[in-house]
């Protein structure tokens, strides 16, 4: 390995272990990275499932006091804000981090010190948003932070702009490096329509991501000008008009709801062809539908406006257009049910979770259409039956399909199994316990209790009573299947069976190499030659069609006296780390409205930038690259 | 984007060999956008009646399509750059002219 | 990674692609605030609006950025012929004429501001100075890209072979004043226009 031979030049070395607590500082590798978002994403996931209980625990009987309504509208608001950027979107980002270069063949992403950089501003920015707590409050406003209370001081949503764009920060920095690891860094051979479904998805959910973020960019800097720098963008006093920071908002905020769903669809994907030991049915059309329905999901936006001011001719317009994207999504649907049926099913955890996916996903889906009949949304806007409908699709769908990934690839990442037993005991509370808290949500929000409200009115009657005491109970089991998880986890990392190099008889590139992963992720990199490239290695079809297995097949690119290859591999840095510090500064600054602040975050970026720069290249420059035989084959034998 | 297989490959892997544009040429290329932008402004001090407005959309786009084409050589450049761009730019275009239809033609009839 | 460029599935540079990938976002991040402007056109809250804007001032300062686009790419010729002096000086001619409109925008809103368009004026002020200001941000990130290139090639950090580096750059640089272009005629002339007549 090469970061051995830094040469000491300038007044910055690079850092050299590769172990220990400094490792994970310092790395750039694309494998501990999606790890350290994995973890982090654990401890927000505490966070804002804590939130969420205090939410339930209000709402267990009516016109209860436990908290303040100030507390509950911050538990709420920032319950909402943990969830989709600080937990679903950075779980996916882990996914990808760990998984892109493994699934198209590569060693790394395409910009290494960029992937770390990604990952601090996540982590700080979270902090960031958290910070809020200790400084006056957290924002009050809600995850959509409607102007113009959003602008008000009273709702401290200043802490929500300046987060949420640190945090957008993140994202977009990862949205183009791996956008370019997609598209330039695929093994030879890997043409698209060879890629994994879980690659397709990803790389539509990174377009997505690189076009949505700087509209959302743009609405929380004119809140934030609006809130602490005195303009007037969504002011009605001056004619500001506060329906525009809601378009805004949606433009962003619909094509984010397939930025968090189309990663755990293209998880799902790969997990069911495995669990049911048959290619994935109609490889083409999920394909397809999956960049349509990315595509599509720009021009719906104003479904969430239904009830705000646009006029008919635009209510019936984004109407029809929604009801629209179901018809990509139910293409799907059908892909997968097909993809199982006649095969031979193996009810593993993975499985059952993906399984959990497409049933909690459609019903999810059922009640999203409903939303789409205009005088029906009239009637559910903002009650409880919209917070079961996008609980069905983000915990339902996105976290189950996600939770489904990790005990999919965890011996991948640890060459260990989780327990199943101890996974099913998971999936199947996991599942009663989602059901049991919002199941019941439907019914009380069609009985008319109202969203974001802190006491649950009495007058509502006794059924509805009920029906909050059920979903409260459901949090319970939640919590206990978490800890099972949680448990199953870290037992499974310390003393779980060894799961040997392809324990689920997989069919993509990432289980070709070792598990755990070797730093270098593949010895030779491998030349593709079909779609599902690791399976057709280890089987070959008889005449009827049926798998074979070819003995010793999958060694083809691993012979053991096979030219070593001369592998670079990207040297650790201090600066990702050092430089995003700057970004606390620039944002207190921003909700301090202190230029001072802003101006030392500002210059602490630039000089990390330019320490970034000047470090030395153990690998070379990309103009420049220290002497090294080009990959072999890298350009043949892809037509 | 990119949907095809076709430009994989290496299609354009010799950007810099072939005809690059010469000194002279960017010179060029800047003397006509002086003269369009000198044509700009004229029409804030001359009259140009009612095709003042189209004439002005028209020399922004042609502007825009010089820097584009020569000084960031899409023209010479792989196609895959230039379609990174015109997607961003005919989303933005598109995206936002259909907000501000929706803000300006029915924000005063809420049912 | 230290893949050179025909090691790549496109044949294509990592850095270019991710910065061609990056400016195709922009156009999003400054639609939006064009289109606020435009929506807040006649927003004024009974204060300045556009009659307010200097045009021929504004035309000199625009005309200026616009030639620096030409410095530029010379910049990046001279580079790519490995004539590093050459670079240097038309980066340097960039960065100057960088730092001559934001002096101009800097000059600008100070006698905007003298004349009562303050950023809490109006919907119409707001927009007009965030959606330049922005801009300025950018001109001002490049003018320091542009000095970073300048320092670099002189301690021998950047190396006559690797005029990539200065094409990005470029990139960026042309991008930003296609920007200006844009907003010239769309912030500016056009409207000033209408209302004159
Ligand atoms: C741990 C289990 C969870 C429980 C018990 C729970 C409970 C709740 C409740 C009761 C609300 C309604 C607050 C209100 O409108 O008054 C809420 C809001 C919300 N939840 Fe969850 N939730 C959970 C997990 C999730 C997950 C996994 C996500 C998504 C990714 C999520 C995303 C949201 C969002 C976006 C809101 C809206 C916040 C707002 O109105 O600003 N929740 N949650
Ligand atoms: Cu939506």
């Amino acid at each position: 390995m090469s970061s051995s031979t830094v040469e000491k030049s300038g007044f910055s070395g690079r850092p050299k272990g590769e172990s220990g607590i400094g490792a994970w500082l310092t790395t750039t590798d694309h494998k501990k990275i999606g790890i350290m978002y994995f973890f982090t994403v654990l401890v927000f996931f505490a966070l804002g499932g804590a939130e969420s209980g205090l939410i339930r625990a209000q709402l267990a009987q009516a016109e209860q006091n436990l908290l303040t309504e100030e507390i509950y509208n911050q538990v709420f608001t920032m319950h909402g804000i943990t969830m989709v950027f600080l937990v679903v979107m950075p779980l996916s980002a882990a996914f990808f981090n760990y998984l892109i270069p493994l699934m198209i063949g590569a060693r790394d992403v395409a910009f290494p010190r960029l992937n770390a950089f990604s990952y601090w501003v996540y982590l700080f920015g979270g902090i960031f948003l958290y910070s809020s707590f200790l400084l006056g409050g957290a924002p009050n406003g809600s995850w959509v932070g409607y102007a113009p209370l959003s602008t008000d001081a009273v709702s401290n949503m200043a802490f929500y702009a300046a987060g949420l764009n640190i945090v957008g920060v993140s994202s977009l920095a990862a949205a183009i490096n791996f956008i370019v690891t997609i598209l330039n860094m695929r093994a030879p051979g890997m043409t698209f329509m060879r890629m994994p479904v879980f690659i397709w998805m990803s790389l539509v959910t990174n377009f997505l991501l690189l076009f949505a973020l700087p509209i959302i960019a743009v609405a929380l800097f004119m809140l934030n000008a609006d809130a602490v720098f005195g303009a007037q963008f969504f002011e009605p006093g001056t004619g500001g008009d506060p329906v525009l920071y809601q378009h805004l908002f949606w433009l962003f905020g619909h094509p984010e709801v397939y930025i968090m769903i189309l990663p755990a669809m293209g998880i799902v994907s790969e997990i069911l062809p495995v669990g049911a030991r048959k290619p994935l049915f109609g490889y083409a059309a999920v394909v397809f539908a999956g960049a349509a329905i990315g595509f599509i999901g720009f021009g719906v936006w104003a479904h969430h406006m239904f009830t705000s001011a646009i006029g008919p001719v635009a209510r019936s317009a984004f109407a029809l257009s929604t009801m629209f994207i179901a018809v990509p999504t139910g293409i799907k649907i059908f892909n997968w049910v097909f993809t199982m049926w006649g095969g031979k099913l193996r009810f593993t955890t993975p499985m059952l979770f993906s399984i959990g996916f497409i049933s909690m996903f459609t019903i999810g889906g059922l009640s999203g259409v409903t939303h789409a009949i205009v005088p029906h949304n009239a009637q559910q806007h903002d009650t409880y039956y919209v917070v079961a409908h996008f609980h069905y699709v983000l915990f339902g769908g996105a976290l189950f399909g996600l939770i489904g990934g990790v005990y999919y690839w965890f011996p991948k990442v640890t060459g260990k199994l989780m327990s199943e037993k101890l996974g099913k005991v998971h999936f199947w509370t996991w599942l009663l316990g989602f059901n049991l808290t919002f199941g019941p949500m439907h019914m009380s929000g069609l009985l008319g209790q109202p969203r974001r409200t802190a006491v649950l009115p009495g007058e509502l009657g006794g059924t509805v009573e009920i029906y909050n005491l059920l979903s409260s109970l459901g949090v319970v089991v939640l919590t206990v299947s978490a800890l099972v998880f949680l448990f199953n986890l870290i037992a499974s990392i310390k003393g779980g069976v060894p799961s040997g190099n392809d324990p689920w008889d997989a069919r993509t590139l990432e289980w070709l190499t070792p598990s755990p992963t070797p730093y270098e992720n593949f010895p030779i990199i491998p030349t593709v030659t079909h779609r599902d490239e690791f399976w057709h290695r280890k089987y070959a079809e008889d005449d009827a069609g049926k798998a074979i297995p070819v003995p010793a097949g999958a060694a083809e690119d691993h012979d053991a006296d096979a030219e070593p290859e001369h592998i670079h591999m990207p040297d650790p840095s201090y600066w990702p780390l050092v430089q995003t510090l700057g970004f606390f500064p620039f944002g207190y600054g921003l909700v301090y409205g202190n230029f001072w602040l802003i101006g030392i975050g500002l210059a602490w970026l630039v000089i990390g930038l330019y320490g970034w720069i000047i470090e030395p290249l153990a690998e070379g420059d990309d103009d420049d690259p220290v002497d090294e035989p080009a990959r072999p084959g890298a350009r043949a034998g892809a037509h | 984007m990119s949907s095809t297989d076709a430009p994989e490959q290496a299609s354009s892997t010799d950007e810099h060999d072939d005809h690059h544009p010469t000194p002279r040429q960017y010179v060029n290329i800047a003397v006509v956008l002086a003269v369009l932008t000198a044509l700009e402004v004229s029409t804030y001090f001359l009259d140009f009646g009612v095709i003042a407005i189209p004439l002005l959309v028209i020399l922004m786009v042609v502007k825009f399509l010089y820097v584009a084409g020569w000084f960031m050589h899409l023209k010479f450049d792989s196609r895959v750059f230039g379609r990174m761009m015109y997607t961003g730019l005919f989303l933005a275009l598109g995206l936002y002219a259909l907000a501000i239809i929706v803000i300006l033609f029915d924000s005063a009839t809420i049912a | 990674m230290a893949a050179g460029v025909e090691t790549t599935t496109m044949g294509l540079d990592h850095r270019k692609l991710g910065m061609w990938t990056f400016l195709g976002s922009e156009f999003l991040f400054f639609g939006a605030f064009v289109s606020a402007y435009l929506l807040y056109l006649d927003t004024t809250a009974g204060g300045p609006g556009v009659e307010i804007f200097d045009i021929p001032f504004t035309s000199i300062s625009s005309f200026v950025l616009l030639m620096s686009s030409l410095t530029m790419v010379l910049a990046h010729h001279a580079h790519a012929q490995g004539d590093l002096r050459r670079m240097r000086l038309w980066i340097l001619a960039t960065a100057g004429q960088g730092a001559v409109f934001l002096g101009g925008q800097v000059f600008e809103f100070n006698v905007f501001v003298r004349e009562g368009l303050t950023i809490s004026e109006s919907p119409f002020a707001s927009s007009f100075y965030v959606l330049t200001g922005f801009h300025g941000m950018h001109v001002f990130v490049g003018i320091l890209l542009l000095m970073s290139v300048y320092v670099l090639s002189l301690i021998g950090k950047i190396k006559p072979t690797q005029h990539v580096k200065t094409e990005m750059i470029g990139l960026y640089w042309h991008f930003v004043d296609i920007v200006w272009v844009v907003i010239f005629t769309v912030v500016y002339l056009i409207p000033e226009i209408a209302v004159l007549e």
